[in-house]
């Protein structure tokens, strides 16, 4: 790791005005540390925000709940509320990394987490998003792991949460203060597609720190389904996963549907006008496919990664199907 | 704060490390793992990937399991930090290292610090008893010996007597 200067500031505006393009701020580090001994972030300095009052969950007001940045992965997946109330975001963190890095990540830092995407992680090697303009060489290269959908000539990188795909399904919000105070983005407007500017992940201005993550009123609390498929059991990132709430009418036809995809694109991948289509059809496996072959439409592979469109519409079929047979709770 | 370092420097730190204070002088890219092993000669943690993918260099960090590796010192001012090292109580072995030995859960070694601390948080945590649950709560601890089943099988045997202060 190359040197750099570390302070840890008492309040969120010292911490924004510490800000600068050429420092970072720190919670877990589990992203950020891996990125700098890897010399693809070298960050002058960094900004140490666990001192900051961001730990709490609490309710809102409007009867959803509001999610303090430094609340880490283990105990937003473990909070009674959560488990209760949300149930696919305590299994879509679950079905992350492992038990050690769910205790130091942060639900803000898992927003920020960049992409596993091997030709980022190699300093050796062009990379639009770490160097712009030098090129991209997971585009013809090994691409097994990379985007089917939103992809651009620049930039075929996937994000890698499994947190991210369950918020985008729940509709969240992401709350953020800077030097202008703070201001609340939905959360399908957080990450961005990579288009010609793939370096930039998100709409976060330089000097913008997460304060917390607000759900509106729990949904699909029976029904709903995190269905995550990788390389192994567990500990490894999505090839493909699927964040799946479901509400059915007393004649089993859709109230509600969401489907967020995670695994396939550069950000979680939902498209709420085609889920709204959906209302009044019957719940079955015959929707859930006609769904999914819509959702996919615009599926375009790269040489190693055809799979994944089978395996999206798939996994799409399993999780609704799933969600389907939940049952009620009382 | 009464000031804003612009350049690398070092900074004040105090730990608990096995029941022991440390007062230390840190730089601030020094890892938890390097300090264990290279300042303070607790060598039981290991650094296997350095890169939080392998779990040899789990520790516990007030009473959670995290990777070292992946941990800066400098941030750790005033935490509680407990070792493989630090979970013996004298001569009498810490009943999962008991439960290594009775299951053969290791062949080369150089994962089971990692994986005994990594199970110490587990048993803390609560969330898994079965051998499936358990399983899935030990995937962040690789073992390129293959040891898995008799790793999985000493964790299961040591839970029930994990219960109390000692965790």
């Amino acid at each position: 790791m190359m040197p750099f200067a570390y302070s840890k500031p008492d309040s969120i505006e010292q911490a924004v005005q510490q800000a600068g393009p050429d420092a970072r701020f720190i919670a877990g580090g589990t992203n950020l540390l891996d990125l700098m001994k890897e010399n693809v972030e070298r960050p002058s300095r960094v900004i140490d925000i666990t001192g900051l009052p961001l730990g709490e969950v609490r309710a809102t007001p409007l009867g959803g709940l509001r999610i303090g940045a430094l609340v880490s992965n283990a105990e937003l997946a473990w909070h009674p509320e959560v488990e209760a109330r949300y149930p696919l975001l305590s299994q879509a963190i679950l079905a992350g990394a492992s038990p050690q890095l769910r205790n130091m990540a942060s639900t803000g830092g898992n927003l920020l987490q960049r992409t596993r995407c091997h030709y980022f992680y190699d300093p050796a090697v062009p990379c639009n998003k770490r160097h712009p303009g030098s090129g991209c060489p997971a585009r013809d290269g090994l691409n097994r792991q990379h985007a089917i959908l939103g992809a651009s000539e620049q930039c075929v990188a996937v994000h890698p949460s499994d947190l991210c795909v369950a918020l985008a399904a729940l509709d969240a919000r992401v709350l953020v203060h800077g030097k202008q105070g703070e201001r609340a983005i939905p959360f399908a407007d957080f990450h961005r597609l990579p288009g010609t500017t793939p370096e930039q992940d998100n709409g976060l201005a330089q000097d913008e720190l997460i304060v917390a993550i607000e759900l509106p009123q729990p949904r699909f609390v029976a029904r709903c389904r995190y269905l995550k498929i990788r390389d192994r059991a567990s500990y490894a990132f999505a090839l493909v996963s699927v964040a799946a709430g479901l509400a059915l009418t007393d004649d089993n036809r859709i109230a509600e549907l969401r489907v967020a995809l995670g695994g396939v694109a550069h950000k979680p991948w939902r498209e709420a006008e085609l889920e709204q289509s959906m209302h009044g059809r019957p719940a079955s496996r015959d929707t859930w496919a006609d769904f999914a072959d819509q959702l996919l439409r615009d599926a375009r592979p790269l040489e190693h990664n055809a799979f994944k469109i089978t395996l999206a519409k798939n996994a799409i079929i399993r999780a609704l199907s799933q969600a389907q047979a939940a049952e009620e709770q009382p | 704060m009464s000031d804003v370092p612009t350049e690398p420097s070092t900074h004040p730190i105090g730990l608990q490390i096995n029941g022991n204070l440390h007062q230390l002088q840190v730089p601030p890219w020094l890892t938890l793992l390097d300090l264990l092993r290279d300042e303070l000669d607790l060598v039981g943690s290991k650094k296997g990937c350095d890169h939080g993918q392998c779990g040899a260099c789990t520790v516990l960090r007030n009473g959670r399991r995290v990777n070292a590796c992946l941990t800066l010192a400098v941030m750790c001012d005033g935490d509680e930090l407990t070792t493989i090292e630090g979970l013996a109580d004298g001569d009498r072995l810490h009943p999962l290292q008991q439960a290594f030995i009775t299951h053969d859960a290791f062949q080369c070694g150089y994962c089971t610090p990692g994986q005994i601390c990594s199970a110490v948080g587990l048993a803390r945590e609560g969330r898994a008893t079965s051998r499936a649950q358990i399983q899935e709560a030990m995937s962040g601890n690789l073992c390129r010996c293959g040891a898995y089943s008799n790793i999985v099988a000493a964790v299961e045997e040591a839970l029930p007597h994990m219960g109390g202060p000692r965790l």
